[in-house]
């Protein structure tokens, strides 16, 4: 308690006009300088946030959002021309596909008109020597035939020979080898 | 030892205009804002640095509080806003770093400022709406007979809107250091004591490092909520239909 009055005592000695202190925010005396003061201080404070510091600090914020929105919006753009090239890409893809194709089936209708003439041709080459070769078969075969009768006269007239021991006359033989026939 | 109240004494500095410790602060509390501010910004990056970063968190953080409340229009009364919000911040920070003093707990301060958001809106009101800005104490859809209690209670609410905003951040600064004072006065007398009593003196202590933490929070969130009360009221001069 002593060492308590000692130090208030000292807080009189330094405080001078505050010795018997009431309680400070109830002391009407000081309102006046505090009021100026904050006065002061506010409008300073009011009139260098609005034109200096908050234009500043907006103008940061709103450069990055028009930035970005700007980046933003070259991307649309950039991603419209990819796009834009993409569907060029798959026409031209789509168009070459086709004229391929067309090639293709003239080509395939070129080669089957080609081997089709090629085929009629070495069909009726063979069909002719089919003909001919028949018609050699059949020439043989006449001639053959022919031949038959002399082979048939003469071996008539052999056997007979070898048979009488003398040659039959070779109009009997050929009158018999007719019976024969007939 | 010297009373709780010793720190929110008023000194004279230059007593010939005035001047005094709370002068100094207030003028220091305006000049860390604007000096750090431009700090802040100094380098204008598009990709922003810490301190940039902090103040932009602030301008954006009070441009949305004001938004929220009072819509995109509210915003010709940012730069008030603003400056409201940052020093009632920045003088109730100030006033926890020890031995300086606290300019926000002194009623004439916070009443001053409470009368500059409700003069605001008065004058705001009036102008840009005429006798209409009266419908504000008029609600509508009451019955007739209810509508005399209904305005005066109006009235009596509008009315006690200063002293509730200039009392509520005055006496949450003014506790809040009394019991800061209070607790860390009793480590001293413990200590003094001596014997089993400079035992306990850490407890005290303990107690003041929770209430700097708590104190800390406190002079934060006053500040913010003057700024919300003040975007609602600064509604009712933008729209005073509702």
């Amino acid at each position: 308690m002593a060492q308590a009055q000692t130090t208030n005592a000292t807080t009189e000695a330094h405080g001078g006009a505050h010795a018997d202190v009431g309680f400070p925010p109830f002391e009407t005396e000081t309102y006046g300088g505090q009021l100026l003061w904050l006065a002061i201080t506010f409008v300073v404070l009011y009139t260098l946030l609005s034109r200096l510091v908050l234009p500043r600090l907006s103008g940061i914020i709103e450069n990055r959002r028009t930035m970005i929105a700007g980046d933003l919006d070259d991307a649309a753009a950039m991603k419209t021309r990819a796009e834009e090239a993409g569907a060029a890409y798959e026409k031209s893809l789509a168009e070459a596909k086709g004229r391929a194709q067309t090639l293709a089936q003239e080509t395939r209708a070129k080669l089957s008109a080609e081997s089709d003439a090629k085929r009629k041709a070495l069909e009726a080459d063979l069909n002719q020597r089919l003909a001919d070769a028949e018609a050699t078969i059949s020439g043989k075969k006449a001639e053959a035939m022919s031949h038959v009768d002399a082979i048939a006269r003469d071996t008539a007239s052999a056997i007979i020979e070898r048979l009488t021991g003398k040659a039959p006359a070779p109009q009997k033989v050929e009158a018999a080898l007719n019976q024969i026939k007939a | 030892m010297a009373s709780p109240i010793e720190q929110f004494q008023i000194k004279p500095i230059i007593p010939v205009i005035n001047f005094t410790n709370s002068s100094a602060f207030m003028i220091g509390a305006a000049a860390v804002i604007v000096g750090g501010l431009l700090y802040a910004t100094r380098k204008r990056a598009v990709v922003p640095g810490r301190a940039q970063s902090v103040a932009e968190v602030l301008h954006d953080f009070v441009a949305n509080t004001l938004v929220d409340a009072t819509g995109k229009e509210g915003m010709k009364f940012f730069p008030l806003v603003f400056s409201l919000f940052m020093f009632v911040l920045t003088a109730n920070l100030l006033g926890m770093i020890p031995g300086f003093f606290t300019v926000t707990s002194h009623i004439i301060v916070t009443f001053a400022l409470a009368m500059l958001v409700i003069g605001t809106v008065v004058v705001y009101g009036f102008v840009k709406h005429g006798t209409h800005f009266l419908g504000l104490f008029v609600p509508s859809g009451v019955p007739g007979w209810l509508l005399p209690f209904i305005v005066v209670i109006e009235l009596i609410s509008f009315l006690s809107r200063p002293i509730s905003l200039s009392l509520r951040l005055f006496a949450n600064m003014l506790a809040g250091h009394i019991a800061l004072k209070v607790f860390a006065g009793f480590v001293v007398s413990l200590l003094a004591a001596g014997g089993a009593l400079t035992i306990l003196a850490p407890l005290p202590l303990l107690m003041a490092v929770a209430l700097m933490a708590l104190e800390f929070l406190v002079a934060a969130l006053q500040a913010y909520v003057f700024t919300v009360l003040t975007c609602i009221y600064l509604n009712d001069a933008l729209h005073p239909g509702h």
